[in-house]
């Protein structure tokens, strides 16, 4: 199936001018706990490919997963041409494709037996901490193989691992429910498991103690994990040039003005080595680039794919993201926001009354699209008198993501990934709205 | 796909305690809209099976969408509960099943030619667009006609097949900068029909998001709050329905202790069920994906709980019965406790009487989205207008409903009279989403509920 001349042939031959085939193969090998204790070894091999052909100006498309699909294949994606959009794009002939390193042969003959010790370790050395602590951990290792290739003769293939290991553990008091964890993912088969037990440990720690949050505004402290948890998604798709074009996005007719705090710098990066979101081009086959969406508070470009550039007269920047289930769209690969120059130990003893947020929970519901972020403290702590007195509950923080970042007291010093896909610092917030029963 | 004396024979003769196989061929139908251009339109054809194996209470599982070499497969899922399997597999005893289930459908989405779907989306889209104020649209459409074969090697084999119609709508207005939107989002089972009239709602909600930008935020704080049937529903699968999958339960004493049964969730007039035996809705079916026989299971009566959804893994461990909520998504997943139509048994009073007493309140209407942690929930309505003196007043920016279970439910003082399922949303959890899942209540009335803006 993966193999990409018979199905272009196939699609020339039913009338496509042109057509492009994007095929993934996937091996993944998940190894879940529940309870403390090793559940299920699972594996998934996934194979498919998504054909798009443009016929008479118009694009159609299908997908299969069933092995030797072909004539199937190539006749649902031309019949779907003559009601499909009509094309702005022309598929890449070659690429100028960097090096980037994402394949880490270690990851393919990791030992079952290591990610079974990994997952263990994990459970062992937080339960030390609170042996009352339930835990759940995943471990996971996997290897994917993308091509892409189309009727102009581009063809384009790398391969890649990756590697991650998450813990979750619930702590459970009478109906008092706390819920800790922390994970790292990387293309190589090294993770940072220290790193991982440090972060669950001090979120028990700072949730010995109960504290009640009251309905005021007030400064608040995200956390990396917080930054991830509720922010980037909203200010996320203000860039995607599709929103944009739309005039969806709140930073439509924004470019090149100062939106942010002028110590505020983003970027969208394919390029680093061994991380998960990175590749040497896109699911279209465009090379990667590392992208500057704000640059000291100013807005300096939004993401697109070959269909959107064309359609709003800019140029792809190699943002194209798909599965086998839906054509290319547009989509941020790792997103690294600038340290700053504050601790976080600064920022607690600088606040009088306050919060500091580990984790919202709902904060991608509402409208996201107009950067509102709002969600209960699934974690998060009280801070009084310039320290962390206990964690908080039943408590809502909302506010715009653009606003807020407009109002910042300070931006952490000290960055981390979160997620694999997401490195940020601390950011501390000069006011928001938080409502507490 | 491999027959069925294939897959029997590669079940056989094996030191597993259970193997079973499930394989899947679905075929979508996709249709995207943003603003007036159509953005995508496709097949897609998802074709995969997986074997997955019990052995000293350790699991195995292996997917794969070449589903030549079956046996090899069931030796794989084997060896790899082999790794795993340290205790003693406790599957509740069901009897096996051999059953084909085929199509009941009403109107049949495969025998619309695309051009005739396409027509009606563009309409609804003009009429959405055509709305003065509104900048923007997205419409999302897709049929899926879904056939699935599971088989055991305690001699089920049942085929199935299901088709889901899912459409969602959406109006964005923009005015300096202020983006508002509007939502609506359908499902049916087997029936095309059910999203063929959406022309007013189109309109409707290109006029919502436009009000929107004039209306004013929520003043954060506790409420009383009225929730219309659809957000009602929503509200009680986050807060509750979540709560009562076991998979939660059974190996966590704390749990146990907080979910035992016949302890007080609500007041009398409380009665929550779920069942996939109800049926015609988008969480029905004839068996679940482990081959147990849909049920009802009532969870709460008369504000006592009384019963949990179960797989056969943890009914067995927890000494209860089946209840048939073992559910995957795909071929990709194994299956999990989910829910399937969740609701909220109907009470006596009028809307005019659920509101009447409220000097200031909320009411609040369909939903964007809604999220659990089991103890906390939050839940978000698309629509909400403030209740002043016993009356709807004026309408509000979207608002944000969150809360403790353990109060909240107890905090529901009134049920209406009227009964309304949401048919448009998909659950996720473990990964696994969207399931389709309905969930339905009446208009209910929730005393000290905190409302947050956005």
């Amino acid at each position: 199936m993966t193999d990409a001349e018979p199905i272009l042939a196939a699609a020339r031959r039913l009338g496509a001018q042109h057509a492009e085939v994007f095929a993934v193969e996937t091996n993944e090998t998940p190894v879940r706990f529940e309870a403390n204790r090793l559940k299920e070894i699972n594996s998934r091999q996934t194979s498919g490919a998504a054909l798009r052909v443009i016929v008479d100006g118009r694009i159609g498309f299908a997908s299969s997963t069933k092995p030797g699909d072909i004539d199937e294949l190539v006749t649902a994606a031309v019949e779907t041409a003559p009601f499909g959009p009509e094309a702005h794009l022309d598929f890449p002939r070659d690429g100028r494709a960097i090096d980037v390193d994402i394949y880490d042969p270690d990851v393919e003959a990791l030992p079952v037996d290591d990610m079974i010790q990994a997952g263990q370790s994990l459970i062992d050395a937080v339960r030390a901490v609170e042996p009352e602590l339930l835990c759940d951990a995943y471990v996971r290792r996997g290897d994917s193989t993308v091509t892409i290739a189309n009727s102009k003769g581009g063809n384009f293939t790398y391969r890649g691992t990756g590697y991650s290991a998450w813990v979750n553990g619930t702590l459970i008091r009478g109906t008092d429910m706390l819920f800790v964890g922390d994970g790292d993912a990387s293309c190589r088969a090294q993770l940072d498991l220290a790193a991982i037990e440090a972060s669950v440990v001090s979120q028990l720690e700072h949730s010995r103690r109960t504290a009640e949050a009251r309905t005021a505004e007030m400064p608040v402290i995200f956390t990396p994990l917080g930054v991830a948890s509720a922010l980037i998604g909203p200010l996320a798709i203000a860039f995607s040039g599709r929103m944009v074009h739309q005039g969806q996005s709140p930073l439509a007719g924004c470019l090149g003005k100062e939106m942010y705090d002028v110590r505020l710098s983003l970027w969208d990066d394919a390029t680093l080595p061994y991380r998960p979101g990175s590749r040497p081009f896109d699911d279209e086959g465009v090379a990667s680039r590392r992208n500057a969406l704000i640059d000291k508070g100013i807005v300096r470009s939004f993401l697109y794919d070959l269909q959107t550039a064309g359609l709003a007269k800019a140029e792809s920047t190699g943002s194209a993201e798909r599965s086998l289930a839906a054509q290319p769209s547009i989509s941020t690969t790792s997103l690294v926001i600038d340290d700053g120059e504050m601790q976080f130990e600064e920022m607690v003893r600088s606040v009088k009354e306050g919060l500091v947020v580990e984790e919202l929970m709902g904060a991608g519901q509402g409208n996201v699209m107009g950067g509102d972020f709002s969600g209960n403290v699934l974690l998060g702590y009280k801070i009084e008198g310039g320290e962390i007195t206990g964690r908080v509950k039943d408590t809502i923080v909302a506010s715009n993501v653009h606003e807020a970042l407009k109002r910042l007291v300070a931006i952490g010093s000290e960055s981390r990934w979160v997620g694999g896909s997401v490195r940020t610092p601390a950011l501390f917030f000069e006011s928001l709205a938080v409502s507490a029963k | 796909m491999p027959d069925r004396d294939e897959i029997e024979r590669a079940l056989r003769s094996h030191d597993a305690d259970y193997v079973e196989v499930r394989l899947d061929d679905t075929a979508t139908n996709r249709i995207v809209y943003r603003g007036r251009e159509l953005e995508e339109i496709g097949r897609i054809r998802s074709f995969g099976g997986n074997v997955r194996a019990l052995l000293r209470g350790g699991w195995g599982f292996v997917s794969f969408n070449e589903p030549a070499e079956l046996r090899k497969r069931v030796e794989e899922a084997i060896s790899a509960a082999h790794h795993v399997g340290r205790e003693t597999s406790m599957l509740a005893e069901v009897p096996p099943v051999v059953d084909s289930v085929r199509l009941k459908v009403k109107k049949d989405p495969r025998a619309i030619p695309l051009a005739t779907k396409k027509e009606m989306l563009d309409r609804y889209n003009e009429r959405m667009l055509s709305v003065e104020g509104v900048t923007s649209t997205n419409i999302m459409y897709s049929d899926s006609h879904k056939q699935v074969v599971f088989a055991s090697s305690e001699g089920s084999y049942i085929e199935q097949e299901r088709i889901d119609v899912v459409s969602r709508l959406s109006a964005t207005a923009g005015k300096n900068g202020d983006m508002q939107q509007a939502n609506m989002s359908l499902g049916a089972l087997n029936d095309f029909a059910y999203i063929e009239a959406l022309d007013e709602t189109a309109r409707h909600l290109g006029e919502r998001a436009v009000e929107l930008l004039s209306a004013p935020y929520v003043k954060a704080g506790t409420y009383p709050v009225v929730l219309d049937p659809i957000l009602a529903g929503v509200f009680c699968h986050e807060a509750f329905g979540h709560l009562s999958e076991s998979d939660f339960v059974y190996e966590n004493e704390r749990m146990k202790e907080i979910m035992v049964l016949g302890r007080q969730f609500g007041q009398p007039h409380l009665n929550i069920v779920d069942g996939a035996a109800v049926p015609g809705l988008r969480g029905s079916f004839r068996y679940d994906d482990e081959g147990v026989p849909a049920q009802e299971t009532d969870l709460i009566r008369e504000g006592i709980l009384v019963g949990r959804l179960h797989s056969r893994e943890t009914a067995g461990k927890m000494g209860e019965r089946v209840t048939g909520n073992a559910r995957a998504i795909d071929y990709r997943f194994p299956p999990i406790v989910r829910m399937t139509n969740t609701y909220i048994e109907p009470g006596n009073m009028s809307f005019e009487e659920l509101i009447a007493d409220i000097d200031e309140g909320v009411y609040a209407r369909n939903w964007f989205g809604g999220t659990t942690s089991m103890e906390m929930f939050t839940f978000s309505a698309g629509e909400a207008y403030m209740i002043r003196n016993g009356k709807v007043a004026e309408l509000l920016r979207p608002v944000k409903l969150t809360g403790n279970l353990f109060t909240t439910l107890m905090n529901i003082d009134a049920l209406g009279n009227d009964m309304d399922f949401n048919q448009g949303g998909g659950c996720g959890k473990g990964g696994q989403m969207p399931l389709p899942v309905s969930n339905g209540s009446p208009h209910i009335r929730i005393q000290d509920v905190v409302v947050g803006e956005r």
